[in-house]
């Protein structure tokens, strides 16, 4: 059963990534640049998480956390930029 | 004792996480994991913000307990506003009075604020008493402004006692 | 595997993956910046959550035995969610992005 659920899965994170580029791509403003760069990196996350489920190895979690704890300071980092205009003060 | 463990939550805290990123409960780990709990906090003493005194972790674990449930409830209604038409969505701007005097406790409030699914906590007054939430689909502002400070700022007044500032 | 532990699992994958794409689908489809915020912060957190536990029942069912390392990911985002968010409405508010007209109320001044 899990053979059929899991591609199912993987093509609705495809859309959501498509979703998500497609913001991106119109923008209009800065902040919402970040907003989807920020969705984007957490849809990889889960995209990663089940990578690792199908090919039932476990050495994808080390990915997926490195992932999540880079993205959130590069959003961070982007967030004081517009903030402040300067990343370290 | 607390020359050594200046933060006891901490120092859980990060030995917990280390138990968890090996996944391992073997003795050698909790050994590391228990070394490197004591070395960060001194580490960086400086970093960390004042702890409170005579906060309740029971209290808390429970607050986050009944924080979960909430997420995991009001999600589906968010999902509902996002597919259903966009005209009919009533977001607002609210301004939420606040009482909290501990630095911990307004984050902790922010936190839960942005994460339970129709509020969006986006910005706090220099003052630090009040904060700015936006609501995605907001019937009646003071509603939920009652809403808020009667589920979430209630609780933790109790769990975080009032503190020197 | 058992089929119950296999039913359960695919429910919690298809849960994760749905909640995600409807967070990006609120980024998509939602008139203005700040009701945009919404989706990605709450359904995309709670769909890696939903996503996270399917991982850890499935990897605990296996030969290694019980692992909860996978939890690691979903703690780190509930924390750092809300965080990035308040940081990107920050952002928004001292920009002065236009609002959905129908807001009420609106952010005071820097």
């Amino acid at each position: 059963m899990l053979a059929y659920v899991i591609p199912l899965c993987l093509t609705l994170l495809g859309l959501a990534l498509l979703l998500a580029t497609a913001r991106l791509v119109k923008g209009p403003s800065l902040p919402d640049r970040a907003l989807a760069l920020d969705t984007l990196y957490i849809n990889a996350i889960t995209l990663i998480i089940l990578y690792g489920i199908w090919k039932g190895s476990e050495l994808f979690f080390e990915v997926a956390l490195l992932i999540a704890v880079l993205g959130f300071v590069s959003t961070v980092a982007v967030a004081k930029y517009m903030l402040r205009g300067d990343i370290i003060e | 004792m607390s020359r050594l463990l200046p933060h006891p939550a901490q120092s859980l805290l990060l030995l917990l996480t280390w138990l968890l990123l090996v996944d391992s409960i073997a003795f050698g780990q909790w050994l590391l994991g228990g070394v490197l709990a004591v070395i960060i906090p001194l580490a960086c003493n400086r970093l960390l913000i004042e702890h409170p005194h005579g906060w309740k972790p029971l209290k808390m674990a429970r607050f986050l307990g009944m924080v979960v449930v909430d997420i995991l409830i009001a999600n589906f209604q968010v999902a509902r506003l996002t597919l259903g038409p966009v005209k009919k969505l009533r977001p607002a701007f609210i301004e939420v009075p606040i009482d909290l005097d501990n630095e911990l406790a307004i984050s902790v409030l922010v936190s839960v604020v942005s994460l339970t699914p129709g509020s969006l906590a986006a910005d706090l007054s220099l003052d630090r008493r009040t904060l700015l939430v936006h609501g995605l689909d907001v019937p009646d502002p003071q509603a939920m402004i009652d809403e808020l400070k009667l589920r979430y700022e209630a609780p933790l007044k109790e769990i975080f006692p009032c503190s020197p500032m | 595997m058992s089929l119950w532990l296999e039913i359960l699992i695919s429910a919690l994958l298809l849960l994760g993956s749905g909640f995600v794409l409807i967070g990006s689908l609120g980024l998509y489809r939602l008139p203005d910046f700040f009701t945009r915020l919404h989706g990605p912060t709450k359904a995309t957190t709670l769909g890696v959550g939903a996503m996270v536990v399917g991982s850890l029942i499935f990897f605990s069912a296996g030969e290694k035995g019980l692992s909860l390392h996978e939890l690691l990911i979903s703690l780190f985002l509930f924390i750092s969610a809300p965080v990035s968010a308040y940081m990107l409405a920050k952002a928004a508010v001292l920009q002065e992005l236009p609002l959905e007209p129908k807001t009420r109320g609106k952010p005071w001044e820097q």
